[in-house]
């Protein structure tokens, strides 16, 4: 009595058949994208791991003095020094790989999306759901057809940490460009500006401060999938974690983990001293 | 003085179907009737105006009254929703987006309220913004930007970024700006609102100074009337989106045309509008050198005077006499050039009644008012100043005395 009545819908098994469809029909253009990101992601990590140990701290070092104050300089530098100590420098670098090939394509997509949905109500329309999708659905959900198309392994772990960490950069983007203020952009029409002279010498720079924030927010949600994309085989700290979890083994698990912080700690602060360095200066050269 | 801009019935409706809206004006409905029940605001209707070559015209209305609207629609950054506009004679409303992006380029700038500065771009950046987009060569584009920045007075500050400067220098940057694509047209949005009253007053002097350099078509809008009538040699005055009188301010404070401006110019000081030339009387009388003191008296006793100019063969003023000296003067039979009293105030028609007010008050004798020939054309009583400040018809208070 009260129970559901027998009527089933098998809107996952359309989804599969959907997946499948995709994985047959558009093949070639996810061997493409794995081409790509794998050579990105290898000349990052060859690059990374070719440094010698003490150059990689001093470019951290230098950061964090430029971008913020020398002893943020100082701090992050013993961050990194302790990661190493660890045992855990060359999973690290595998992981700064795997999230820097993820931010690059984020941007790579996500700022011409925010563009486009900046100029076009309707493309925006559109988009907005989808960009709320990506970002609600559990994250667990992509990573099996992230399997599907890619296989096991970085590729797969950089497609779905994409999806979830697409949205802010896109979204932000929109409302950067939207937000310049109108009399700049009379102004830039009054001289007679082309669309493209318009965006390239105006809205883009009005935006970037903006659109740096955008990119600061992906860049930390690539990071916090960094655990959840070793479960499709990524390697670096996430792996590290995972194998914790399946060992009990509570010292790795809070070393990978707090490596994992440190790393958060410093990507965050770096990408927002360069946003606060452009907003104060808001000097772009052509 | 040719005509560089003509507007023919211009109107602009902003909503979902403009176009459904001309044939509800033409009905006469109200703005606000539209507004409840259409949804659609009427910025500007049907608009027509003449500006001559060289001449700063002033749009003057108060907030709301569709001003800055109109001025948008000069360079299409509104395109009108019904009528023409003719610059140069050719009608630029239905230009296609090249031809506007010519038009734009080189005959027409614009200065804005709140400056509109690429805050990203250097002072030098801003002001050779609109060179660069003409594909200029830099070292070409800088040099005439840099020209641009001395004229408007910030030599050294090329390197400087916006928000290091004050509102003032801001908006010199944007006038220089303008300046640097030497457009025909100069398209002022209330450029001068932002700055606090003294600057203003600096930047409105500047604004005059440079115009007499460059004479160039000078829109400007305003809701400032004492600023509309100080620098405009035209006032059009807008009232919810209509241009309810066009004129000289002179024009507009002796015959307003409904009681919407009469309201409006009450506040206006009168003593910086009105030129001696408009509070003067046309002298009835005036007594020629060679004339003698009996002709001299005649005269005085005809037209009811107590004292009467004289002046030479070019008509101008050598003196004055009185009917005192003169009724003497032929008892003692002196001659008229004894009896003349040569310490007369003379001004010029065009000086301002505010700068009138000393010299009546010292004078014993009335202002002679001469023109640029120096000859004579008109006196002024202390009287007639006095109420060329207060009255609200000078002519009506002129005849009075007269």
């Amino acid at each position: 009595m009260g129970s559901f009545p027998d009527i089933t819908t098998k809107l996952g098994d359309y989804v599969e058949q959907f997946v499948d469809f995709l994985d047959l029909s558009l093949e070639g253009f996810f061997d493409f994208i794995y081409i790509v990101s794998s050579q990105i992601i290898n000349s990052i990590e060859t690059a990374l791991v070719w440094m010698p140990w003490w150059s990689f701290i001093l470019v951290i070092f230098l950061l964090g003095w430029y971008f913020k104050s020398i002893f943020s300089g100082v701090l992050y530098s013993i961050f990194i020094f302790l990661i190493g100590t660890f045992g855990l420098w060359e999973d690290m670098m595998t992981t700064i790989a795997v999230v820097l090939t993820a931010v690059i394509i984020s941007l790579l997509i996500g700022i011409p999306l925010g563009v486009w949905m900046a100029f076009s109500k309707g493309f925006s329309t559109v988009m907005r759901p989808i960009l709320d999708a990506m970002q609600t659905m559990p994250s667990f959900v992509y990573l099996i057809p992230a399997i599907f198309f890619f296989g096991l392994g970085n590729i797969s772990a950089i497609a779905a940490t994409l999806i979830y960490a697409l949205p802010p950069v896109i979204r932000l983007t929109e409302l950067a460009i939207r937000g310049v203020d109108k009399e700049v952009i009379e102004s830039a029409q009054s001289f007679g500006s082309s669309k493209w002279q318009m965006l390239r010498k105006i809205q883009l720079p009005q935006a970037l401060p903006t659109i740096m924030a955008g990119v600061n927010q992906t860049t930390m949600m690539a990071l916090a999938m960094v655990v959840i994309a070793s479960m499709v085989g990524a390697q670096g700290l996430g792996e590290q974690v995972l194998v914790s979890i399946n060992r009990i083994d509570i010292s790795l698990g809070f070393e990978a983990g707090i490596s994992i912080v440190f790393l958060a700690i410093i990507i965050d602060r770096v990408t927002n001293g360069i946003a606060d360095k452009l907003q104060k200066h808001r000097r772009v050269s052509e | 003085m040719t005509t560089k801009i003509k507007l023919e019935n211009v109107s602009k409706i902003f909503g979902a179907k403009p176009y459904s809206i001309i044939p509800m004006i033409k009905e006469g409905m109200e703005k606000n009737e539209i507004l409840e029940k259409t949804g659609h605001t009427v910025g500007v209707y049907d608009a027509s105006m003449e500006i001559k070559q060289g001449e700063i015209f002033v749009i003057m209305g108060l907030s709301g009254s569709g001003k800055s609207t109109l001025i948008r629609c000069f360079n299409l950054l509104n395109k009108p929703t019904h009528g023409s506009i003719f610059i140069d004679g050719e009608d630029i409303v239905n230009y296609n987006s090249s031809q506007l992006k010519q038009v734009r380029q080189k005959k027409i700038a614009m200065v804005f309220q709140h400056f509109g500065l690429f805050n990203h771009r250097t002072v030098l950046g801003n002001v050779e913004y609109g060179l660069e987009i003409r594909n200029i060569s830099k070292e070409k584009r800088q040099e005439i930007a840099r020209e641009n920045i001395e004229i408007v007075g910030l030599k050294g500050y090329e390197e400087k970024y916006p928000d290091q400067l004050s509102g003032g220098m801001q908006q010199r940057v944007g006038l220089a700006r303008a300046l640097a694509n030497d457009p025909d047209i100069l398209l002022m949005d209330e450029p001068f609102s932002a700055l606090d009253p003294l600057i203003r007053r600096e930047m409105q002097l500047e604004l005059l100074d440079i115009q007499e350099r460059l004479q160039k078509t000078i829109i400007f809008i305003t809701h400032d009337v004492n600023e509309a009538f100080k620098i405009g040699d035209r006032v059009a005055v807008m009232k919810d989106g209509k241009v309810v009188q066009v004129g000289t301010p002179e024009e507009i404070i002796e015959e307003p045309a409904n009681d919407y401006i009469s309201d409006f110019i009450k506040d206006i000081d009168r003593s910086k509008v009105f030129q001696a030339e408009h509070v003067m009387i046309k002298p009835n009388a005036l007594v020629s050198m060679k004339d003698g003191l009996n002709v001299a008296v005649k005269e005085m006793e005809e037209n009811n005077i107590s004292s009467v100019f004289v002046v030479d063969r070019g008509r101008h003023v050598k003196g004055i006499v009185t009917i005192d000296d003169a009724i003497t003067g032929i008892k003692e039979k002196k001659t008229l050039e004894d009896v003349l009293r040569t310490d007369i105030s003379v001004v010029q028609r065009d000086e301002y009644v505010n700068d009138l007010i000393a010299k009546t008050l010292e004078s014993k004798f009335p202002l002679a008012v001469v023109n640029e020939e120096e000859k004579l054309i008109g006196f002024i009583l202390r009287v007639h100043v006095l109420s060329g400040l207060v009255s609200d018809d000078v002519n009506e208070s002129i005849e009075y005395i007269g």
